[in-house]
């Protein structure tokens, strides 16, 4: 079975992010990027598979500036086997992004596409769904366990409420929550031996996909700051200040 | 201008954000159509057909949409999303999973967890895990959005009954998946996202035994409960009281954090709670610089001393 596993380069997740100056968006000079957890998860997810024999071959892809080649090793590095970078300076949307999957798809033929569900600089959580509805495959959004079987994925989805499972038909398009795994680090002979892995770029106009934003971002500012707090001595003061001032209980 | 709002329902409940998102509809338009799709959920579309500012309700039967499961869900909405200006559903669970599918079969972007609705092409929406707020102008000829429930007071219910239109359908892709199971996380408590007081626990805790401590407390209160990721990875909670970026998005009157610290993505998940109290042994948490109430101390302690107090409070009709 192949797979593949579209990962994202980001904010790491533990930076606080700006808004810059002229209010047109956060400013990530300088800043530390990583790959996005939920495809972490994905990556995971993929080598697990490949390490139990279910995958025959783990492809990673993403979309972006050549600096996404950074990412690409590291999934190498934890046991995918070939990557594809489609080179782009423009930030797409997830619908272009979903366009772009759609035809790496196509010549792919992967049995199986893993994606987080959502990344954490947009946090859209669109991008798997488009790509499955563009590709008229089954979805399994937001799932926390996976098992294959020949012709079809059974997925357990974390939803409001609790977990529902649901049957698949292959191929099919799955994305990742959080507790689908816990990702490993990578080891340094690996991290060497991922530098020998193939690495295929392609500029994002040999695809002929029509990548036009269809939104604009007119303004990007902070968030309402909240009033500062006071410091309550005692649990009889707090609950005091809640019901004479707050009034909330 | 005419809006397509999609009802979230459980095949027993129409859901409360059903009511949130027809009221971010009623901020573009007054021609509001709700579509209510399932089996066998008659009494659903009654009350369905009770909410105030709605034109009609779609009333599509089929077996395979009887679970809300995507692949269906999408082709109904995009084949009848073709009709309107506007498409909204909830931010849940369930509209993150059925909208952008239903926004790629008709070709057109879509606005995730919209916060506040400036024009009917401009919206605003929290980007970085809440960090900053993107106002975002839409040039699609159909604009497709989910709605963040907290960001919006629930549409009224009325007296009036809106009409009920049935839609026969012939859907395509009712083979791609199908329902095994559903495993529900009882409880006896208001829902997470609409409760008036949520109590919530962190990793302090422990123990999945002590965070029965945020169970006395939250039962005192009427609370609806909820968990860090912390407390949720460690296996103290269940995963659906996740409150956070990547879980729940809460914004009650009371929010009560016992033993959280306060990481961007729990904040990103609770900081438009109106009144929000914080309870932890380290005065450096980050939890504190969003508390209007902090308390520093053990919340093994403090936390029992609370119930007592509220118990004596309750005694004396204070309550």
């Amino acid at each position: 079975m192949k797979i593949l596993i579209a990962i994202k380069r980001v904010v790491d997740y533990n930076v606080k992010v700006r808004v810059n100056p002229d209010q047109t968006g956060v400013e990530l000079n300088n800043l530390k990027m990583s790959m996005n957890p939920f495809d972490e998860i994905a990556v995971e997810e993929g080598v697990r598979l490949r390490e139990a024999g279910t995958a025959s071959e783990l492809v990673t892809i993403s979309i972006g500036s050549p600096a996404c080649q950074d990412i690409l090793r590291s999934a190498m590095a934890l046991g995918a086997d070939r990557s594809i970078l489609v080179e782009t300076e423009q930030s797409l949307e997830p619908l272009a992004v979903a366009h772009v999957l759609k035809s790496i798809a196509e010549r792919e033929k992967p049995d199986l596409i893993i994606l987080g569900k959502q990344a954490i600089d947009d946090d859209c959580n669109q991008t798997g769904q488009m790509l499955a509805g563009l590709l008229g495959w089954p979805q399994g959004t937001f799932i926390s366990e996976l098992k294959l079987e020949s012709d079809h994925a059974v997925v357990t989805r974390e939803v409001d409420g609790g977990l529902e499972k649901l049957r698949l038909k292959l191929p099919a398009v799955i994305t990742t929550d959080l507790r689908l795994n816990t990702p490993r680090y990578p080891k340094l002979p690996n991290i060497m031996k991922a530098k020998q892995k193939p690495l295929e770029t392609l500029k994002i106009s040999e695809l002929g996909i029509d990548i036009t934003s269809r939104q604009q971002i007119l303004k990007v500012s902070e968030p309402a700051k909240r009033k500062v707090g006071i410091k309550v001595k005692d649990v009889q003061d707090l609950v005091e200040h809640l019901i004479q001032e707050a009034k909330v209980i | 201008m005419n809006i397509l709002v999609i009802a979230e329902h459980d095949n027993r409940i129409l859901k409360p954000s059903t009511l949130n998102t027809i009221a971010a509809a009623q901020k573009i338009s007054t021609t509001i159509d709700l579509l209510v799709a399932g089996t066998k959920i008659d009494s659903i579309v009654q009350e369905a057909a009770s909410i105030s500012g709605i034109e009609r309700i779609l009333y599509a039967e089929h077996p395979a949409l009887s679970q809300n499961l995507a692949e269906p869900l999408s082709e109904l909405i995009a084949t009848l999303g073709k009709n309107y200006t506007h498409i909204l559903a909830p931010a849940s669970a369930f509209g993150k999973n059925c909208l952008p599918r239903a926004a790629a079969l008709l070709d057109v972007a879509q606005l995730s967890d919209v916060i506040a609705i400036e024009t009917p092409d401009t919206f605003i929406r929290p980007i970085y895990a809440g960090n900053a707020l993107a106002t975002i102008k839409s040039t699609d000829s159909i604009k497709v959005a989910t709605i963040r429930s907290t960001a919006f007071s629930p549409a009224e219910k009325g007296k009036k009954l809106a009409p009920v239109e049935k839609i026969s359908l012939s859907l395509s892709t009712t083979e791609l998946s199908a329902f095994v199971e559903r495993i529900e996380v009882p409880s006896e408590r208001p829902e997470l996202t609409a409760a008036r007081i949520v109590v919530s626990g962190g990793r302090a805790l422990g123990s999945k035994e002590n965070f029965a401590l945020v169970e006395q407390l939250a039962d005192k209160l009427n609370a609806a409960i909820g968990a860090s990721r912390a407390a949720v990875d460690a296996g103290f909670a269940p995963n659906d009281y996740q409150v956070g970026q990547t879980g729940k998005v809460v914004a009650p009157d009371l929010y009560i954090a016992l033993g959280i610290s306060g990481a961007i993505q729990h904040l990103a998940g609770m900081k438009d709670s109106k009144v929000i109290v914080a309870i932890n042994k380290d005065e450096e948490a980050p939890i504190f610089q969003v508390a209007d109430y902090g308390l520093v101390g053990d919340i093994f302690e403090l936390v029992p001393q609370f119930i007592s107090l509220l118990e004596n409070q309750k005694a004396s009709g204070n309550v």
